[in-house]
């Protein structure tokens, strides 16, 4: 070795000290890692947790749907919301869901860009992960609107009444970050499983299969200029994703801090959701790839470095959320503005105050956990920090919204909200449209990039190499 | 049609739908004889073909009319107004009634009525409500079984036949309160015809003490009426003049005015001693709570005080130094204050009151007195107890009883209803069928005011003559036409009742121009009642009621601000108006003060079972700051059984535990926790101010010194406060002024607002969802201690914020600001994000949650002004400045090629409110009153430091405390 490798190998322990556990198991090859895969789609037996979780999925679904119709047919008075808390469940989950596909699209397109190969395991589920999420999220702005058959008035278009939508709202700019967003993961997502599409179509046992996943994979014959322009592609799109992952969650935090209600009203938003974004995201990211490599076997593709470093993302952006959290009552004291403190005061002492201290526990004192390595590499406790961020995120925007609208500046408006059965229902049902639409892909297609881990494999470079 | 009026409109008729003649009830209906599995499978088979064709058969044409010759002075669009009167709390006030090609659509005041004075009371608002009430009976029933007039004129006419026999002793009538000429000279007619008969009178709220006062005092009935516009000193015994009761409308102005004279430098002083919590408690300077019967004493040593007999009183208590700072300014201002007893205080208070007016030589100046203005005044529950006693007795063959619903509100002891049914014939002339009604064999339904032809007194005794704004929309009569049946004119109209005894009664030349002019003012000219000399007798009263035992706890009757003795408690305005103090909506509650509550460890919205004189009711408790301690008030008219679908079941019935020797206030109620809890839906939940100061109150003392000005002004944000260049509006600038000094709760603007603007109810549910949809709200904020705060009110209507926060948010556009600077909300672009209310930090942005206008109910769309959209769901709403007023102003301006004159365009709640507290209009010329208004040094923004520049302002609160009193305020 020589003293440049071996400078090169301190360096790369340095930024990389995870490394003693492998991105993939040394024993594997092209065929184990293709046969493994594709098989889950093919040939392996629909497991049984398959069915339990996709009916689980498919009645929350159906309680989503009756929900909705019903809310439809009344109206939004069917929610908890009132004035002052026009805002409740709906946009809760609306950042919620948009948030938690942040993961999917940071993992695929950064650290693509960063050259980071231990994300090529789990880059396609985490993406198929984004997609859903985005399309959970992005039912609540329909479904919260007083008038949801007009909503394409927030589209521009032409149109004889010769108006355009306002410009200057938010809501407006959420409209194109969102759809631009869902447009470019599903651009990304769809690019990335070409070449497996064609692995699945090559293996297909009947012609049905053939068929479909044929036309799935638009003709891909694995060919050296396919493989080229396929490379171009998907570093042109990851480049596009990269600064989406910022700019969602950025222009969604815009939706608070472009209004002057205290509580919502804060430079600090934007940083602020994005790593709260991040966060819940990795959650998500873990809870659904725990149970899967346990009930698919993938402990050789999934390893614990994978459990290790999404843990530490957590951590790391977890500690983000925690500076903001002391952050934001400073600014409030420091600008001596009786509103912004009295917000403050009512989100830790006031009739919501348990939504506080459990965003607290759940944000900043939980992933605390996370810095204790047996936990990072352990499933079952990292699964629980997990489950409990995702509740804590979802704690954090439901207080950042109920808790600044609930009490702001003239007293005699003040009131509280009570979350109804549509309220539940829709949180609830969302969850199961998110399960259903997740458990089809699994079943359906590669959830893992069988590519992107074969490149993992030595045989993938010139002249064979170790894996990392 | 004929057209008594001269220019009333038949259109009515026109939109009125004809009730068919009852058809012959067997007709169309297949019989089917025997029920065989077969025949029924052929019938199923035969109706759905038959069903089926209908699509194909061609309907029946259906021919619409068009004006062939179009009625003259009618132009759609534009309305007219018609003078009529109003009763409230038993005298008239005269309104005028906007009415859209025939129907009724709002009430304003009369500005020629001296009960007006162009204001208009909540109760002259909502009243409209009660004619398009869809639960109002809708003809004549015998037995619960409809029946026709006819059949009740032949039982009127066997009944009156049997009484001019001589056995006219068996004929009673029943009536309220009457303050109507000619309903007096029916009766007195019928009265004539059938010797012997008698007429009853009781209405259970109305001044009961006032009556026997009079009695005691002058030994005659007197009315009392008092020129606040001439007191410097005003002290209340438990009186609420300023927001309810009779003449409150005509009495809050000449208050309001009093207080804001010399430049509010000159400023009157009012000091209140109340038993329960009142808006005119809150307005008060100084305050002071104390149990019902304290009242009594406390008049009692005030009397003496300022007589100068009284013990010299040098107590330190709260009590003392009140009383001695009263005596001391009422005595420094003779001539010039009132002492004013509470309708509801014993008779005792009010004898005191009319010995301290004539020992301050306010009689003649400030305190008026008169002949009474309600035609012979009897004791009410007198004539209803010899009533009973006489149903008990089987003295009585047929009762008629027009209006009231004693059975629902009889005092207790009386047991009314279990009389009434000794009774053989009974006949009930109501609006609606309520309790008494399904007591009575007959019930007739009563004609709406805005469908019947009458006169009534007002506060002064002016006389209105009520004409009706439309045919009567269902088969109903008014007291009147019923009772000239009775005296053998069966069908003649109420017109001809009304003028037949007009004629007789007026010396003009020419009755018909006399009769046309009468009617146009709304006033008849010269009938206020003169000033008469009485003496108070200057024994002190007798003590009344039973002294208090130690520690026993207080119950005090009030019938209710709005739905006042039960009689309205089926209009939906009324009961989603919040109630001046505590906000609350669709029910009563059992009020106490924290400390007692806190005593009993009871907390708010928690059921007790008060038990009194053997009955027991179960309320919810409502915690009023300020209500004095060892005592609870409770308001009548809730609880109703038969009142229909808005009031049955509201709240419960306190006229359970009323009886008739303690009307308003009974010792020893005992009070039990139950347990349970029941919702009470209010308004406003938080009434402190959380160490905020969005109504700036301030004495005027501080006024004269100015620090506190200054602060106000620091908060306004300057012109450079902004990146942007300022708007310059070149035309008109629309903006509002809103006095607090003035506003004293009423409420009259949030129920003008409703009505103008098609503002639904949405029900006590949605109340309690804080969905509530009144576009002005007034907010009501109490300072200081809890056992007797001071309370501020402010009414809170959009700002139409020059650098609005609603209208960047706003993703479609739909709210914007006009070129007259209004903040406009455009409905029909409005996809419902509610961002704008969120952004909005005087939350005055009402949305649509569900579909709470009554889209589908005949004869609510009526009431509808047609200038104003009927809003759907999921679209948000809020104040626009009446915005269909100026544009209407505009039209009429542009076409006269003029500028709209300032004081042309009156917003509903402006031109409601009788205190003035609110002025509108364009504040680009200076020489205009808003424009005025708002430079003046009180004028202030509500959350100025927010830099959103609202159109609306206010002017700081201005009281004027008596500084002996100050130094120990809390």
């Amino acid at each position: 070795m020589t003293a440049i490798e071996e400078k090169q190998r301190h360096a790369q322990r340095r930024l990389d000290p995870g490394r003693e556990y492998p991105v993939i198991t040394a024993s594997e090859t092209f065929a184990t890692v293709t046969e493994q895969i594709s098989s889950i789609v093919l040939t392996r037996k629909t497991p049984l947790f398959w069915w339990c979780g996709f009916g689980a999925g498919v009645t929350l679904l159906t309680c989503f749907g009756i929900a909705i119709v019903w809310l439809l047919g009344r109206g939004v008075g069917l929610f908890g919301i009132n004035v002052p808390v026009a805002w409740g469940f709906a946009i809760t989950n609306f950042v919620w869901w948009i948030g938690i596909g942040h993961a999917g699209t940071l993992i695929s397109a950064i650290l693509l860009l960063l050259r980071q190969s231990w994300r090529n395991s789990i880059n396609r589920f985490a993406e198929a992960m984004t997609l859903f999420a985005v399309a959970c999220a992005g039912m609540f702005p329909l479904l919260h609107l007083g008038r949801p058959w007009v909503f394409y008035w927030l589209l521009p278009y032409p149109n004889t009444m010769t108006v355009q939508p306002q410009f200057r709202s938010p809501l407006v700019w959420d409209v194109f970050a969102v759809s631009t967003y869902a447009t470019v993961s599903l651009l990304f997502w769809y690019l990335g499983i070409i070449p497996d599409l064609a692995t699945i179509r090559d293996r297909s046992t009947s012609r049905w299969k053939y068929g479909i996943y044929g036309v799935l994979a638009l003709g891909w014959r694995g060919a050296s200029r396919h493989w080229q322009f396929h490379e171009t592609a998907s570093l042109l799109l990851a480049g596009l994703a990269t600064p989406l992952v910022l700019s969602v969650h950025t222009v969604v935090s815009f939706d608070f801090t472009i209004a002057i209600l205290p509580g919502w009203h804060s430079t600090i938003f934007p940083p602020y959701f994005v790593a709260g974004a991040i966060f819940s995201g990795f959650a998500m990211v873990l809870v659904l790839c725990i149970p899967l490599r346990t009930v698919y076997g993938l402990h050789n593709v999934i390893t614990k470095r994978h459990l290790d470093n999404c843990a530490k993302l957590m951590l790391a952006t977890g500690l983000v959320l925690g500076y903001t959290y002391v952050i934001e009552p400073f600014t409030a004291w420091y600008s001596g503005d009786v509103y912004e403190m009295h917000v403050v005061a009512n989100r830790a002492y006031g009739p919501l105050a348990w939504s506080y201290w459990l965003v607290i526990f759940c944000n900043v004192v939980a992933p605390q956990a996370l810095w204790f390595k047996k936990i990072r590499v352990t499933p079952q406790p990292l699964f629980a920090v997990s489950v409990v961020v995702l509740i804590g995120m979802w704690l954090e925007r439901y207080m950042i919204i109920v808790t600044s609208l609930n009490q702001d500046f003239l007293p005699s408006s003040w009131a509280n909200f009570i979350a109804t059965l549509v309220d539940n229902a829709t949180l609830y049902g969302s969850m199961g449209l998110f399960i259903v639409l997740f458990f089809l892909f699994i079943r359906f297609l590669p959830m893992i990039s069988m590519y992107e881990v074969r490149e993992l494999l030595p045989y993938s470079k010139p002249g064979g190499g170790t894996v990392k | 049609m004929t057209d008594p009026a001269g220019d009333f409109v038949p259109l009515s008729a026109l939109l009125r739908s004809t009730p068919q003649a009852p058809e012959d009830e067997d007709e169309g209906l297949i019989e089917i004889p025997e029920a065989s599995r077969r025949r029924f499978l052929s019938l199923m088979a035969g109706s759905l073909a038959l069903a089926g064709l209908t699509g194909c058969t061609r309907q029946p044409t259906e021919t619409i009319m068009p004006y062939v010759d179009p009625p003259e002075n009618v132009i759609p669009g534009r309305p007219k107004f018609y003078a009529t009167a109003v009763p409230v709390c038993g005298v008239a006030e005269g309104v005028m009634v906007e009415s859209h090609l025939g129907r009724p659509t709002k009430i304003e005041g009369n500005p020629g009525h001296p009960g007006s004075l162009g204001a208009s009371s909540v109760t002259a608002q909502a009243c409209l409500m009660d004619l398009y009430d869809p639960d109002r009976a809708q003809g004549v029933s015998h037995l619960g079984v409809p029946s026709t007039w006819n059949a009740l004129l032949i039982a009127l006419n066997t009944a009156m036949d049997r009484a001019r026999n001589g056995a006219g002793g068996g004929l009673r009538i029943l009536t309220e309160t009457v303050c109507s000429p000619s309903l007096a000279d029916r009766i007195r007619a019928v009265i004539a015809e059938a010797p012997g008969s008698q007429w009853h009178r009781y209405e259970p709220a109305g001044p009961h003490s006032a009556r026997a006062a009079s009695q005691v005092a002058f030994g005659r009935p007197v009315h009392t009426r008092y020129r606040f516009d001439a007191a410097d000193i005003v002290l209340s015994l438990d009186s609420d003049f300023l927001a309810c009761g009779a003449a409150s409308t005509r009495y809050a102005h000449d208050f309001a005015e009093r207080r804001r004279r010399g430049n509010r430098l000159d400023m009157n002083r009012l000091y209140a001693v109340e038993s329960s919590v009142s808006s005119t408690g809150g307005k008060a300077d100084h305050r002071l709570p104390m149990g019902y019967a304290a009242v009594e004493s406390f008049a009692r040593d005030l009397a003496a005080a300022i007589a100068g007999t009284g013990a010299a009183n040098t107590g330190n208590d709260a009590r003392s130094r009140f009383l001695s700072a009263a005596a001391g300014d009422l005595s420094a201002h003779k001539g010039a204050s009132v002492v004013i007893a509470g309708e509801y205080q014993s008779p005792a208070v009010h004898v005191l009151a009319h010995q301290m007016n004539a020992a301050l030589g306010n009689v003649g100046s400030t305190v008026i007195y008169s002949d009474p203005v309600e035609t012979e005044p009897v004791d009410q529950v007198d004539s209803l107890r010899r009533l009973v006693a006489d149903l008990s007795a089987g003295k009585v063959e047929t009762l008629v009883i027009l209006g009231g619903n004693p059975v629902y509100n009889a005092p207790a002891d009386l047991t009314f209803s279990a009389a009434l049914s000794k009774a053989p014939a009974t006949i009930h002339v109501a609006s609606h069928a309520n309790e008494t009604s399904f007591k009575c064999a007959w019930h007739v339904a009563e004609s709406h005011l805005l469908e019947s032809w009458g006169d009534a007194r007002g506060y002064d005794g002016t006389v209105t003559i009520q004409q009706p704004l439309i045919q009567p929309l269902y088969e109903s009569r008014s007291h009147i036409e019923v009772l000239d049946a009775m005296a053998q004119n069966p069908g003649r109209p109420g017109h001809d009742i009304v003028r037949d005894y007009w004629q007789g009664r007026t010396r003009a030349a020419d009755f018909e121009t006399w009769w046309r002019q009468t009617l146009h003012d709304g006033i008849v000219a010269d009938t206020a009642l003169p000033p008469i000399a009485v003496k108070a007798s200057a024994a002190a009263p007798a003590a009344s009621g039973q002294p208090a035992s130690a520690g026993a706890i207080e119950i005090v009757f009030r019938p209710d601000v709005y739905i006042y003795d039960g009689r309205y408690a089926n209009n939906v305005w009324l009961q989603e108006l919040p109630r001046p103090m505590s906000k609350l909506t669709w029910d009563n509650a059992v009020h106490m003060g924290p400390a007692m509550a806190s005593k009993l460890g009871i907390g708010a919205q928690q059921v007790v079972e008060l038990r009194y004189g053997g009955n027991a009711v179960e309320g919810s408790v409502w915690i009023s700051p300020g209500h004095p301690d060892n005592s609870v008030t409770v308001h009548l008219g809730y609880g109703r059984r038969q009142s229909g679908r808005a009031g049955d079941g509201a709240g419960f019935d306190a006229y359970t535990l009323r009886q008739s020797n303690a009307l308003w206030a009974a010792s020893g109620v005992e009070i039990r926790k139950t347990g349970r809890s029941y919702p009470l839906a209010t308004t406003q939940m938080i009434q402190s101010l959380e160490g905020r100061d969005p109504a700036i109150s301030m004495p005027i003392e501080e006024y004269r010194r100015d620090p506190k000005l200054a602060q106000i002004k620091e908060r306004e944000p300057g012109d450079s406060d902004t990146l942007y260049p300022r708007w310059n509006y070149s035309g008109y600038s629309w903006g509002m002024s809103i006095d607090l000094t003035a506003c004293v709760n009423c409420n009259a603007c949030v129920v003008a607002c409703q009505a103008e603007n098609n503002i639904p109810v949405v029900g006590k549910d949605q109340v309690l969802a804080r969905r509530g949809m009144h576009w002005l709200r007034i907010d009501t904020y109490y300072k200081g201690h809890a056992d007797n705060p001071r309370a501020v009110y402010q009414p809170v209507p959009c700002m139409h914020c020059e650098d609005a926060p609603c209208e960047v948010v706003c993703p479609v556009q739909a709210t914007n600001h006009s070129s007259d600077g209004l903040n406009d909300m455009v409905y029909n672009r409005c996809v419902g994000t509610r961002y704008c209310s969120n952004n909005c930090p005087y939350k005055v942005r009402r949305f649509n949650f569900l579909l709470y206008s009554d889209w589908y109910t005949e004869s609510l769309k009526l009431q509808r002004n047609p200038d104003v959209t009927v809003r759907s769901r999921g679209v948000m709403e809020k104040c626009t400045y009446c915005v269909q007023r100026i544009r209407e102003a505009e039209i009429h301006s542009r076409n006269e090629d003029r500028f709209i004159s300032d004081g042309e365009i009156q917003t509903a709640c402006q031109q409601a409110c009788p205190t003035k507290a609110i002025v509108f209009g364009d504040i680009n010329n200076r020489s205009n009153r808003v424009a005025q208004l708002k430079a003046e040094k009180l004028n202030y923004s509500l959350l100025a430091e927010l830099n959103t520049r609202p159109r609306t302002t206010y002017l700081a609160e201005l009281r004027n405390p008596n500084s002996a009193l100050e130094d120990h305020a809390s």
